[in-house]
Formats: C-alpha cells, structure tokens, sequence
C-alpha cells in the first residue's frame, strides 16, 4: 500500500539526491566567490508582512492559523522574505549588501497541470546599487553560476517590465484599454493583443508599434529596432547590454521587449532564464526599486531565482549530450 | 539534418486545413496524409495528435509550436503558451444548445434555480454561466453531447458547432453564442526565444499569404 503525498510535492531518494546536492553546491560555491552570503528565513511568515510587501501575499497558495489566531502564510518566493530581512536586520548597515539562497517556496497548482507546489529555488539578490552594474553583476553571476553547474546553452532573456505601460501612456492610449492590453500580453495571446490593438483605430505607425513591439527579441539589434516613445527605456537596455560585454557575457543574452513577469514588485528590468533541453524557464527575476521601502528602508534592488529541479533537468541533458 | 521547428499538428476537423498551410509553406505532408497510423514524422517535423493536446505538447516544449483551436486554448486557459496567430481557418462557434421544442433552460433557471448542462468543455461552460449571472450544474461528458438533454440527463448543453447540422439533427437549436473560434498557432515560451528567428520567418510567411 502506498500513503499519498499532495501532488506537486515529491519524495527526494538518495540518486537524485547526491546529484542535486553537487548542483547545489556548485552554484553556491560560485554565489559565495562573488561575495553573495547565505540567509535562510523561515517557510512560514505572518500573511500581513508579505502583504507589506506585495497585496497578493505575492500569490501564497497556503495560509493556516497559529495559537493565537494569527494567519501565516507559506511564503512563495524568497524575495519578499529578503526584502523583510535587509530593512530590519540590516537597518543600520552599510549597504550594498549580496545575499543568496536556497530554500523551499510554496505556489498553488491546479491538479493535473505537473505543476509543482514544493519547489527549491537558489537565487541571488543585489541590494543598494541603484546603477546599471547591479543588472549587470547579477546577469553575468547567473550565467556563470550555471556554467560551473554543467550547462553549456543556457540563454538569459532581458526586458524591461514597465516598458509597454510606458508605450501605452506615450501613445495617449485610453486608460480604460490599458488593462486589458497588459493583461493579454501577460498571457502571452499576441493573437488577442493583436486584435484588441486594432480595435483602438490607431494610427498605422502607433498600431505597428503596440503589436511588434512585444515581438521584438533577439541580439543588440533589436534595441536599433526601437525608437519612439520607448527610446528612454530602450537606451538603459544599450547602456546594460555595454556593461555586459566587458563583463563577456553578452552573447549570452536574449533582449526581450515583450518581457513581463506575473510578480507586481518589479519596477525596471526583468529576467528569464532558458535552456533548450527543457521547455519551461530556468527561472528569472528583475530589478524592484521600491519593495524593500515598503518594509522601511528604502533601498533599490535586483535579483535572480533558478528552479533547481529545472537546472538539473538541464544539466542532466547536458551530460547526455556529450 | 533535424527540421529547425516541431510542430504539434492537430488530427480531426483542423487536420486538413493544418496540413494544407504546411503545403504552402513548402513542407512536404504527403507522408503525413497518406499514413494514418504514424504519429511521429520525424523527417518534416511534424508530431500529429488530437487537438487537445497540442497545448501540452508545445507548453513542455515536446513540440516548439501547434496548431489548435481557440476553443482548446479557452479551455485550458492557464497552460503556458504563446498564442501568435488567428490562422483564420476552421472556423466554428462555442454554444448553448438546448431542444428546440421547450424552453428548458429558462423554465428550470426559474423553478429550480440553476441550469443543468452537458458540456465537453467545463471552464468555458462554467465561466459563460458565472458571467452572465446563472447559476449552472455542469455535467462533464466524453461523447457526444447531444444526447444528454434528449435524455433528460440535462436541460442543455455547450459545445462547439460549425454547421450546427449535429445539433438540428438531435432537434437542440442554439439558443446563445458564446464566442466564435478558428485555429490558432501557439509556441513554446521557450522556443519563442531560442528559435526567434525560425518562428518569426514562419509566421511573417503565414501573414503574407
């Protein structure tokens, strides 16, 4: 007789794991030569200091009460959580300060989908460089990172998350349509995108525009392809894509102009993580200037998260490649 | 040399129409169309399956883009794909149904409260009821669908119609539209990065046509 476990959650046997503590060693070894210390925090938090930091709770699947009736929440990623740390235990502190992990985060799935609902997240964050280097830094760590783990074809896409919010405001586009138009974006429906941009009866170049815009990736050439309202944004982008290249990891990177990530707390430049072997992203992350203000201090900050399960699908591939 | 895209190619209704804009895209689907059996055509790059899989399929990157219908894609609103095209064929429409010889729906909706419906597609059926403010039982079928109200088992029924001759056949008539749908082509978020270039030249042909 077998005795359950929730589905998206998993037993871990002795193979797996001896390989996925070598994974994990490795991408901790390079995160700690970079100066990237680790923090654990605790699996559980109360639901209102998440919610300081994002309104959803940033998407906690799980909450319960404790003896005194106060609602904990099963935090759901490790930023919010870190954010929480550098504001109070690093109050006074000199920053900046590096700090990585690798910790258990907590999502609802829909049953069915394989989708995981206990899943180990290593990442790093980069708190209090408000320049371009911060981006830079934590790019060219995580494709090393990877590296050193095995994988030889892992791509790093870069976007900017605000940067078709500030098309649709340069375009006079009407509030009332913005939402919707974000929200197809977010669901990756170019084709509904497509259509509703239509509907708004722009003029051709503006209608252009709002469709292949998101449509845009690839090397720097990309950037040369968008001008216009966007050129702000778009220029910040020239000036990381610099900074990667002396840092030798420029090929590395995918620019995306349709990049959004479903987490609210990103304010500038957001990242995803690919690798041909496995179909879903690595993982990704993203500049949030003000998150860490909400809990006090205000400080600017960027960081990466990978899915170590996903890693190892991808280094496991890698391995059988050779 | 391996084909530089996989695509999850929909057998059913889609199925001619899929393969015809492959033809014109200059893949070679005589194989395809000539073998019933074979599911895996490794030579052209084409994987063929029911239509309801090929979001699976291109969202764990099995295949890098599909063809399939936006009635799948509305019912399994939350799989992880790019959809890039109305590709404007098969076009069909997302109903209710219910017999043509009593008002079923509207006489159980005010004596009992809520509609019973039979429906292969749950979410669609579940959120038309929830949206415009009905409460809704639904029954979710395999087969066909048609036969539930004419056995009492349901007051009516959703499914997808493009003729509508199956369901005037079964004496049900449409009594709502919910959406028109057509076939779409949906990528791989993975492949959308990594193959731009393949998939972008794909479907900057398709939109030339």
């Amino acid at each position: 007789m077998t005795h359950p476990i929730p589905p998206g959650t998993r037993d871990v046997l002795p193979d797996e794991m001896r390989e996925l503590r070598v994974l994990t060693d490795r991408l901790r070894a390079a995160f700690e030569r970079a100066g990237y210390g680790e923090v654990w925090t605790p699996s559980l938090e109360y639901e209102e200091v998440l919610k300081t930091g994002d309104d959803r709770a940033a998407g906690a699947g799980y909450r319960l009460f404790d003896e005194h009736g106060e609602v904990l929440a099963m935090r759901s990623d490790m930023t919010i959580p870190i954010a929480r740390v550098v504001a109070s235990r690093y109050r006074d502190a000199e920053p900046p300060f590096r700090l990585c992990y690798f910790a258990h985060a907590y999502r609802q799935v829909e049953r069915g989908t394989g989708q995981q609902r206990e899943f180990l997240q290593g990442g790093i964050e980069l708190v209090g460089v408000r320049a371009l280097e911060a981006e830079a830094e934590v790019i060219a760590l995580c494709v090393s990172a990877l590296e050193e783990a095995g994988l030889r074809r892992h791509r790093l896409g870069v976007g900017d998350g605000q940067l078709y919010r500030h098309l649709l405001v340069a375009l006079e586009v009407p509030q009332e349509s913005h939402l919707p138009l974000l929200e197809s974006l977010s669901r990756r429906d170019l084709a509904g995108l497509e259509m509703r941009v239509e509907q708004l009866g722009l003029a051709g170049r503006d209608r252009d525009l709002l469709v292949r815009l998101p449509q845009l990736r690839g090397g720097p050439e990309v950037l040369e392809r968008a001008n216009g309202p966007v050129a702000d944004a778009v220029e910040s982008l020239r000036g990381l894509y610099g900074l990667l290249s002396e840092r030798g990891v420029a090929d590395r990177v995918i620019f995306d102009l349709g990049l959004v990530r479903e987490l609210g707390y990103y304010t500038g430049a957001v990242f995803e993580l690919y690798d041909p072997a496995v179909g879903f992203a690595l993982g990704g992350g993203g500049r949030y200037d003000e998150l860490i203000g909400r809990f006090g201090r205000p400080l600017p900050a960027c960081g990466i998260a990978l899915d170590v399960q996903r890693v190892h699908l991808a280094q496991a591939a890698e391995e059988g490649l050779k | 040399m391996s084909p530089p895209l996989t695509i999850a190619v929909p057998r059913g209704a889609l199925f001619g129409g899929t393969l015809d804009l492959l033809d014109r895209l200059g893949l070679d689907t005589s194989e395809v169309r000539s073998n019933e059996r074979k599911l895996l055509f490794a030579e052209a790059g084409i994987v063929t399956m029911r239509p309801s899989d090929v979001p699976t399929y291109v969202e764990h990157g099995a295949a890098d883009i599909g063809v399939t219908g936006k009635d799948v894609l509305l019912e399994q609103s939350d799989r992880e794909v790019y959809e890039l095209l109305d590709l404007g064929f098969g076009h069909c429409r997302m109903v209710v149904a219910a017999r043509a010889e009593d008002d079923a729906l509207g006489e159980s909706l005010r004596r009992l409260g809520r509609v019973r419906v039979a429906t292969k597609y749950p979410r669609i059926a579940a959120h038309h009821f929830a949206e415009t403010g009905r409460q809704a039982e639904i029954v979710e079928v395999k087969g066909s669908v048609e036969l539930a109200p004419l056995t009492g088992l349901v007051d009516g029924v959703v499914d997808l119609t493009a003729s509508g001759r199956t369901l005037s056949e079964n004496h049900l008539e449409v009594v709502e539209e919910i959406v028109a749908c057509t076939a779409r082509l949906i990528a791989n978020p993975v492949a959308h990065k990594l193959k731009a270039a393949e998939i972008d030249a794909l479907v900057e042909r398709i939109r030339s046509e």
